[in-house]
């Protein structure tokens, strides 16, 4: 739990651009400046949506920054601007946006941290589908992968979460009646993303995720300690005995393996750690990126030297006293070495006793039609 | 890798689908709007769903009203038309009970129905309200309602249990999944606690697990319609949002190990468990007593249990599981150390075909 200096950070949740997340943002920031609570717009996104736009009258707006970038302009929040202002709490819209580069910090996340470091409260809107780990989840139900993400941390981190509902249909009657997009544009996302089948399953993983949260903020809390219920008892006994180890390469399932781990890490409540082995000079760059995406997500990176590969994940996670070891598939061999043993298939041999899962790539499922 | 034409459904199916297209397409449309407390907002939700239908163009009534209104209700109710209820006495309790007769000689395109879960008294055209709507539907007009999670029947054990009370009066869940349409209203327990003046509120912490549930019962039904939707389009989903474990248990792994994970990731996730065993015609005596006690064990647990039939061990887990949507695959490690030489173990072959899915591999039992 957050220091008592600490903004407080509230996001609406939603699974798709038009279920009204900024919508209900604004009306809670018009109910909260009738309280007379200094409230300002650090960054809002109307999408030309008028029922939007009208919402924010009256409301104190931060005027953007303008960065080029390529020739180009750009306008992101401007941070300086709303720390030196200092209301008491910020809207800023789209939290898993990506800043143009040139910016201060590369995300907006970064940007709301920084404002609730002073002691901002912030309230922010994302979709279930930038939390980074549901992006193959994503990919796999929708075919579309996700290029701008949250770290789950952020997410699980935040004070209060809300999900805004809308069902698929009525959210594809909004687009059909140009509420959500220019015309053009609707057509095509109906054709593309917003199919029934690709919404509701984004859906369902918004409501799955949301419940989660909810029950994550009940077992962390303290009065919950006494509570028979499963999950709390679970927490309280079984909780800190797992601990999982992912092995990190610099192939690119890699990302796939560490999102995964990470997830049913955070799950089992299981502590998580990552190592790579270190045979030579080869995949320098994609190792070092995948430990920093590791990190990132807050998972402890180890390097071990060896030329041994599979002895020396087995005696690292001895060492470390590893319950479960989570293992990309091995490259299928060429027919001169079928008779040797993959590194897979040599640490299950020599790691019988614990538990090693092995990580499927993820691809998108073929027979999917709208 | 089966094609969706490979699982043709048989003519029943079809003559059921049909029909229940066709009964889908004369019925009306239903809408839920679904809350895990009084005051999250639910009736507003509806009623200005409602309205702004009716600024569209659609002709909307009201067709019952909670007894008492906020004043945004109010406001919106204001700007709608309403077909009263009748009032009723019956063993000196007062009933509201929907105006059927003049509803259906009214005959909206959408008619707005609040407090799902009410009784008729006694003697009523139908014992409850959600029977009246049920008829609605069938005379092809529409309906958009909101209902409380402690008032679904098959919800009520567990709303219990975190509230310590139970709403006298319920519909059942299969009514909600007939639902065309279920929409959550959704907020934070801290902005219930804002709106005072409800001594029957539960505490912060009895909302946040009846918030829980009520998310969760919102994502089995929307699951449920996705998979309906799918087959109805004869599209084989091998994902979703939900995790599905599969555990497969031989007479050599130690199941005990396998279904306490399995469970406990089933609790997690708030996931589906299965257990499914490859039937082997010429098991050893010794075994075959292994295979039964593991499969007991996995029967008290409260598992679903497969029996797979297939020549094949690998390829019959693998289409199992496939068809099953699962995620995750429990397995036990090979019994003895086994070196692959040319021929691949089963559990390299189960690894290479494992499409979209993690396998996990578990110690065999009296290993430290």
């Amino acid at each position: 739990m957050r220091a008592g200096t600490k903004g407080r950070l509230k996001i609406y949740l939603g699974y798709a651009a038009g279920v009204g997340k900024t919508y209900r943002m604004v009306q809670e920031a018009q109910a909260l400046r009738q309280k007379g609570i200094d409230i300002v717009i650090g960054y809002f996104e109307s999408h030309g949506r008028q029922d939007t736009i009208a919402q924010t009258e009256g409301l104190e707006v931060v005027a953007r920054r303008i960065l080029t970038y390529n020739g180009a302009e750009f306008e992101e929040m401007d941070v300086e601007a709303v720390l030196r202002r200092k209301p008491a709490v910020a809207l800023v819209d789209e939290l898993a946006h990506t800043n143009v580069p040139g910016s201060e910090r590369l995300k907006r996340w970064q940007d709301v941290h920084a404002l609730l470091d002073a002691g901002i409260d912030v309230l922010t809107t994302m979709n279930v589908q930038h939390l980074e780990s549901l992006n193959d989840q994503v990919f796999h139900a929708t075919g579309i992968r996700v290029r701008e993400t949250v770290p789950d941390w952020v997410v699980d981190e935040a004070d209060e979460l809300v999900f805004i509902d809308l069902t698929p249909r009525a959210l594809r009657n909004r687009l059909e009646r140009g509420v959500v997009y220019a015309p053009e544009k609707a057509r095509r996302a109906m054709e593309n993303f917003f199919t029934e089948t690709n919404l509701t399953a984004l859906r369902e993983m918004a409501l799955r995720h949301t419940a989660y949260e909810v029950e994550e903020r009940l077992v962390a809390d303290p009065a919950a300690a006494s509570e028979t219920s499963g999950a709390a008892l679970d927490s309280q006994t079984a909780a800190r005995t797992e601990r999982i180890l992912i092995c990190l390469t610099g192939r690119p399932s890699s990302a796939i393996l560490i999102r995964r781990g990470k997830r049913v890490a955070d799950y089992l409540h299981a502590d998580c750690l990552a190592v790579h082995v270190k045979v030579n000079e080869t995949d320098r760059e994609p190792v070092e990126r995948h430990m920093s995406f590791a990190r990132n997500l807050r998972i402890e990176t180890h390097v071990v030297q060896s030329k041994y590969v599979a002895r020396a994940i087995t005696e690292f996670a001895r060492s470390q006293r590893i319950t479960q070891i989570y293992m990309g598939r091995s490259l299928p061999q060429p027919w001169w070495k079928a008779f040797r043993e993959t590194v897979v298939q040599q640490v299950v041999r020599r790691a019988s006793d614990l538990q090693i899962t092995i990580v499927a790539e993820r691809h998108r499922s073929s027979t999917i039609v709208s | 890798m089966p094609t969706p034409a490979d699982r043709r459904p048989d003519p029943e199916e079809l003559l059921r689908r049909v029909q229940d297209t066709e009964r889908r397409e004369s019925r009306g449309r239903l809408k839920i709007f679904l809350g895990y407390a009084s005051r999250v907002g639910k009736s507003f939700r509806m009623f200005d769903e409602g309205r702004r239908r009716k600024e569209r163009g659609q002709d909307v009534v009201v067709g019952a009203v909670q007894s008492e209104v906020t004043p945004d209700i109010a406001e919106t109710l204001s700007r709608l038309d309403v077909v009263p209820t009748i009032s009723t006495k019956h063993a000196g309790r007062t009933y509201e009970v929907m105006d059927m007769t003049a509803l259906f000689r009214r005959h909206p395109q959408v008619c707005l129905v609040d407090g799902l879960a009410y009784d008729n008294p006694p003697g009523s055209r139908n014992p409850q309200r959600w029977q009246d709507v049920r008829e609605l539907l069938d005379r092809g007009i529409a309906v958009i309602t909101a209902v409380n999670i402690q008032h679904i029947r098959e919800q009520q054990d567990e709303v219990e249990r975190i509230t310590g009370k139970r709403a006298a009066n319920s519909i059942p869940q299969e009514f909600l999944n007939e639902a065309d349409e279920i929409e959550v209203v959704d907020a934070p327990p801290e902005a219930l606690a804002d709106r005072t003046g409800n001594k029957d509120m539960p505490d912060s912490r009895s909302l946040a697990e009846l918030r829980e549930l009520a998310l969760l019962l919102a994502a089995d039904v929307v699951d449920r319609q996705l998979q309906d939707y799918l087959e109805a389009h004869d599209v084989a989903a091998r994902w979703g949002a939900q995790e599905r474990i599969l555990v497969c248990i031989t007479a050599r792994s130690d199941a005990r190990e396998m279904l306490r994970s399995g469970l406990r990731n089933k609790a997690r996730f708030h996931g589906a468990l299965l257990v499914a065993y490859v039937e082997q015609p010429d098991l050893r005596p010794a075994d075959r007593e292994k295979l039964e006690a593991n499969l007991a064990l996995a029967r008290e647990l409260g598992a679903e249990v497969h029996c797979l039939q297939g020549l094949d061990f690998v390829q019959t887990i693998l289409d199992f599981a496939r068809e099953q949507r699962i995620t995750q695959l429990f397995l036990g490690h090979s019994g003895r150390p086994q070196r692959a030489w040319f021929g691949r173990t089963p559990v390299d072959r189960l690894i290479d075909g494992a499409d979209g899915f993690d396998v996990r591999l578990f110690p065999h039992e009296g290993k430290p």
